[in-house]
């Protein structure tokens, strides 16, 4: 059964995204999707839908809507987000919780992470384009129109299957823990052993420049030995390229296809998520990895979010539990600032 | 030999190179040249053709091919293996090339930077416009933005680096040179090129199955046109939903 949601405060930068655009960055078209890729197949699988689903993806000031004619399926995932509902109730993360008709919802943004998403049952009803119901806000296409949601805007959804209970995961999701791991290259051999190791014992903090194009970070400047200009040559979501002022930058989902800088190492794609839930300010160190390491914990990794997926367990109550609850399982420590 | 080594495996005049578990480039040299690009489109050609399993992306630059996959379907090694027994293959994909002119007005409105890049070259403006325009371009790839066509070689007369500072909003349409390239960027973007000229053409339709108006392997020559007549084209391709005008400017 159709229903919808109506934007009634778009947040800073909601957009709508997916796992992201393939097979078309031979035309320029960057893959875009979601920051956090563990958080998309979590939060859909707790409101019953394709891990691919388009979901709103938050950053720093969460979107506020009010469900239209009949009961959605909500969850909200990354970070310590959470949901607050106009009576008051407090939804917390890495569950599911069924909203009627007529109510408002909050999405309360994370303190501990840049992006969240938000799983709405049936996905975002938006159309495709080129493969993919992610926003490209560059390129003004995909999403809603190419852009960020603004207030008023309906979102088409699905009415929420009565006949499921509310989910919560049994678990923490697999983001991997220590320093960041890298695959030395595809450009390391512009780098002299000296630079490299400063590279991989550094401590680079993100600055507030990041977004979802790439992570710029500041710290002790690289040295190139072989200067800093290549032919343009392609990259990934992970590429770490280092420009004149030496300074590496982490790719992302809204990158370019191609790069004119070096690329001293890329982030394996099992520690992409990770990435999302950094926040300018914070500290990013480095380590590096062989390619068979890298495969082996991308599998580890999926196999672990599979499980998760698949052991999801019914919420006791309503899906709304009460404050005070929450409070003493200390999940909403940063969210609590929100009522001040 | 250093301590720390990058992966890198040579098959022929091929270098095999990792983006960790995401990417491998096929390196054929480091510079701009017509042949290396030759060789990255033949094998993007026999890559398409073969469809190996777990490969998403090919991405064709200059002088490199960077093929994407899935980690989980296609063992790097394995397939590093597989593409490597494509290098001598002389498959081709059944894309015609094709001959565009595509109007440009190089008026000193639509071309912010032409008088001075030709006080720089030591030409009249004239001379710049006449030259540039009385080229054929190849399209080496589509990079940057959707439908961004990288095209070459600019005249060496009109050969200038990048501008030392990059323009913040560069209009949509506007026809670019640096280095011994040339481009028309299809969308308002930052931008540090040389802007002489612009091109009233839409270059990317989203909605379409084909949505880019070039393909690498083109070649592309500019017919100058007045200012009225720009405004003319540029009216109806902002009414356009498709390519559905551009075949007036294919020439073959």
């Amino acid at each position: 059964m159709m229903a919808g949601i109506v934007i009634t405060a778009p947040g800073l930068c909601t957009t709508i995204q997916d796992a992201g655009r393939i097979s078309h960055q031979n035309l320029g078209v960057p893959p875009s999707g979601v920051m956090d890729l563990l958080a998309l197949a979590a939060a859909n699988a707790l409101v019953g839908n394709d891990p691919r689903a388009a979901v709103l993806e938050v950053c720093y000031v969460g979107p506020s809507f009010e469900v239209k004619d009949a009961p959605v399926r909500v969850a909200v995932v990354g970070g310590d987000a959470a949901l607050r509902l106009d009576d008051g109730t407090v939804i917390a993360c890495n569950r599911s919780a069924t909203v009627k008709a007529g109510r408002k919802v909050t999405v309360l943004a994370p303190q501990s992470a840049t992006y969240a998403v938000l799983a709405v049952s049936g996905g975002i009803g938006v159309p495709e384009v080129l493969g993919s119901r992610s926003t490209f806000l560059r390129g003004e296409f995909g999403g809603l129109n190419g852009r960020p949601l603004a207030a008023g805007d309906v979102l088409q959804v699905a009415a929420a299957d009565a006949a499921l209970p509310d989910l919560e995961l049994s678990g923490e999701l697999p983001y991997g823990q220590g320093p960041i791991r890298v695959v030395l290259g595809p450009q390391a051999d512009y780098f002299d052993d000296d630079n490299i190791d400063r590279f991989l014992s550094a401590q680079y903090r993100i600055t507030r420049e990041s977004d979802r194009m790439g992570m710029r970070l500041t710290g002790e400047p690289l040295k190139h030995a072989r200067g800093y200009d290549i032919a343009t040559d392609g990259v990934v979501n992970g590429s770490v390229q280092v420009p004149g002022n030496g300074m590496p930058v982490i790719l992302l989902s809204d990158r370019q296809t191609v790069g004119g800088y070096p690329k001293i190492a890329t982030v394996i794609s099992s520690d992409l998520p990770r990435l999302g839930m950094l926040k300018p300010g914070e500290v990013v160190t480095f380590e590096a990895v062989g390619i068979e390491e890298a495969v082996a914990v991308r599998r580890g990794q999926l196999q672990r979010l599979g499980e998760l997926c698949r052991s999801l367990r019914p919420v006791r109550h309503s899906g709304a539990i009460d404050v005070a609850a929450l409070m003493s399982e200390n999940i909403i420590s940063g969210v609590a600032q929100w009522d001040d | 030999m250093g301590r720390h080594q990058q992966f890198e495996r040579r098959v022929g005049e091929a270098r095999f190179l990792l983006a960790a578990d995401s990417g491998i480039v096929v390196e054929f040299g480091s510079r701009i040249d017509r042949a290396l690009s030759d060789k990255v489109l033949r094998l993007r050609d026999a890559l398409r053709l073969k469809g190996l399993q777990g490969v998403t992306d090919l991405i064709p630059t200059f002088r490199s091919l960077l093929v994407q996959y899935d980690p989980l379907l296609a063992d790097p090694l394995r397939l590093i293996d597989e593409i490597a027994g494509l290098l001598e293959s002389t498959a081709k994909a059944e894309t015609a090339s094709r001959l565009w002119r595509l109007p440009v007005c190089y008026e000193e409105q639509h071309a912010p930077d032409l008088a001075d890049v030709a006080g720089r070259v030591n030409m009249t403006v004239a001379d710049v416009v006449d030259l540039h325009s009385s080229q054929e371009y190849f399209v080496y790839f589509l990079g940057f933005l959707p439908g961004c066509a990288l095209m070459g070689d600019l005249p060496a007369e009109l050969e200038l680096p990048r501008r030392t500072e990059p323009r913040i909003r560069v209009p949509a349409g506007s026809l670019a040179i640096a280095m011994r390239l040339t481009l028309v960027y299809p969308v308002v973007s930052p931008g540090g090129w040389h802007l002489i000229g612009n091109c009233p053409l839409k270059f990317f339709h989203s909605g379409l199955q084909s949505p880019n108006l070039l393909a690498p392997g083109d070649k592309v020559g500019f017919r100058p046109v007045s200012s009225r007549e720009y405004e003319d084209i540029l009216h109806k391709e902002n009414e356009a939903k498709s390519f559905e005008y551009t075949q007036d400017y294919l020439v073959t």
